[in-house]
C-alpha cells in the first residue's frame, strides 16, 4: 500500500508538491524580473544570474509539476527522454550560435 | 472447474494490467511528441539568438519590451500551472465539480495570457515594429508566437475536455487524456521560462 502511494505521489502530485513548486517558481521568477527592472548589478552579474536562475527553475517545474523522477518505471523513461532532447537542445542551439558568431567575428562585424 | 475460473481470473487481470499499461504508454508517448516539440522550440530559439541584433536600424529589444507587462504574463502563466495541478489532483480523487472549477479558472488565465500577448502584437504592428521589419522581428514574432498558438491550441484542447468532464464523468480515458493535456500545459510553461529569460530579460538588459 505504501509503494502504491509513493507511485500515486510520483505520478500525478499532491498538494503540497504543487505548492512547493510553486512558491518556488514565484520566488525563482520574481528574483531575475527584479535583477533586470532594477538595473542595480553589471551586465555580466545579472546575465548569468538569470540564465542560472532559469535552469533551476526548470529543474523545479520538471520536478514538481511534470513528475519527472528516476524512481519508477515511467518516471525513469520520461527522465531519460528528457536528457536526451536536453542534449539535442544544447547541440542545436549551441553549436549554431557558435558557428555564427565566429563566422560573424571573421566578416568583421 | 476451479482450474478454468482461476484462468479466467487470470485473464481478466491479465487484461486489467494491460489496459493500466495503455495509459501509461498513452501518456509516455504523449511526452515523446513533447519532446519532439522540444526540438522545434529549440531551432526557434537558435533562429532568434542568431538574428536578434539583426534590427536593420530599427527598434531593438530594449526600446519596446514592457518587463511590467510581461511580468503579468508570466504571473498568469503560473498561476495557471498550479490551478491545473489541482484540476488533475480532483481529477484523480473523482471530484468532478472541482475538475471543472478548476479547469475554468486554468481557462480563464490561460485566456489572460493571449489576450495579453494579442495586444502586445497588435501594439507592436500599430507602430510599424511588424514581423517584416527586421530580422529581429521577425525572428521574435516566430518564436514569441510560436508558444502563443501553443497556448492557444492548449485552450482549445481544455475547451473540449472540460466538455467531456462535463458530459462524460471522469472515466479512465478520460483522466489519461487529461494527464496528457496537464504534460503539455506545463511544459508550454517551462517554454515560458526559457522565452522570458532569453527574449525579454536579456533584450531589456
Amino acid at each position: 500500500m505504501s509503494n502504491n502511494e509513493t507511485h500515486h505521489d510520483a505520478s500525478h502530485g499532491s498538494v503540497k508538491s504543487y505548492l512547493i513548486g510553486f512558491v518556488l517558481s514565484i520566488i525563482l521568477t520574481a528574483i531575475p524580473f527584479y535583477l533586470v527592472m532594477s538595473g542595480d548589478y553589471s551586465k555580466v552579474t545579472t546575465l548569468w544570474s538569470i540564465v542560472s536562475l532559469a535552469i533551476i527553475q526548470i529543474w523545479v517545474h520538471l520536478k514538481y509539476f511534470l513528475h519527472l523522477n528516476f524512481i519508477t518505471e515511467d518516471g525513469r523513461a520520461s527522465s531519460f527522454s528528457f536528457l536526451f532532447s536536453a542534449l539535442i537542445i544544447i547541440m542545436v542551439v549551441g553549436l549554431s550560435v557558435w558557428i555564427i558568431y565566429a563566422s560573424n567575428a571573421m566578416m568583421m562585424y | 472447474m476451479s482450474t478454468l475460473s482461476v484462468n479466467v481470473e487470470a485473464i481478466s487481470t491479465h487484461q486489467a494490467h494491460e489496459h493500466h499499461d495503455t495509459s501509461g504508454d498513452t501518456v509516455f508517448g504523449f511526452w515523446l511528441y513533447l519532446m519532439t516539440d522540444c526540438l522545434l522550440f529549440a531551432s526557434f530559439f537558435a533562429t532568434y539568438a542568431v538574428l536578434f541584433m539583426n534590427t536593420a536600424g530599427g527598434v531593438s529589444g530594449k526600446d519596446i519590451f514592457e518587463l511590467d507587462f510581461v511580468a503579468i504574463e508570466t504571473a498568469a502563466l503560473l498561476v495557471s500551472s498550479i490551478t491545473f495541478g489541482f484540476a488533475m489532483i480532483a481529477a484523480h480523487s473523482h471530484k468532478k465539480a472541482l475538475t471543472l472549477v478548476f479547469l475554468a479558472i486554468t481557462f480563464c488565465l490561460g485566456a489572460v495570457f493571449i489576450g495579453m500577448e494579442i495586444y502586445e502584437f497588435q501594439h507592436l504592428i500599430a507602430h510599424g515594429n511588424g514581423p517584416q521589419q527586421s530580422a529581429f522581428l521577425s525572428s521574435f514574432f516566430a518564436l514569441v508566437g510560436l508558444h502563443g498558438l501553443h497556448v492557444t491550441a492548449g485552450l482549445i484542447w481544455m475547451t473540449i475536455m472540460m466538455i467531456e468532464v462535463a458530459r462524460r464523468g471522469l472515466g479512465k480515458a478520460t483522466v489519461t487524456r487529461l494527464s496528457c493535456l496537464s504534460l503539455f500545459w506545463h511544459f508550454l510553461d517551462i517554454v515560458w521560462i526559457c522565452v522570458f529569460t532569453v527574449v525579454y530579460l536579456m533584450g531589456a538588459m
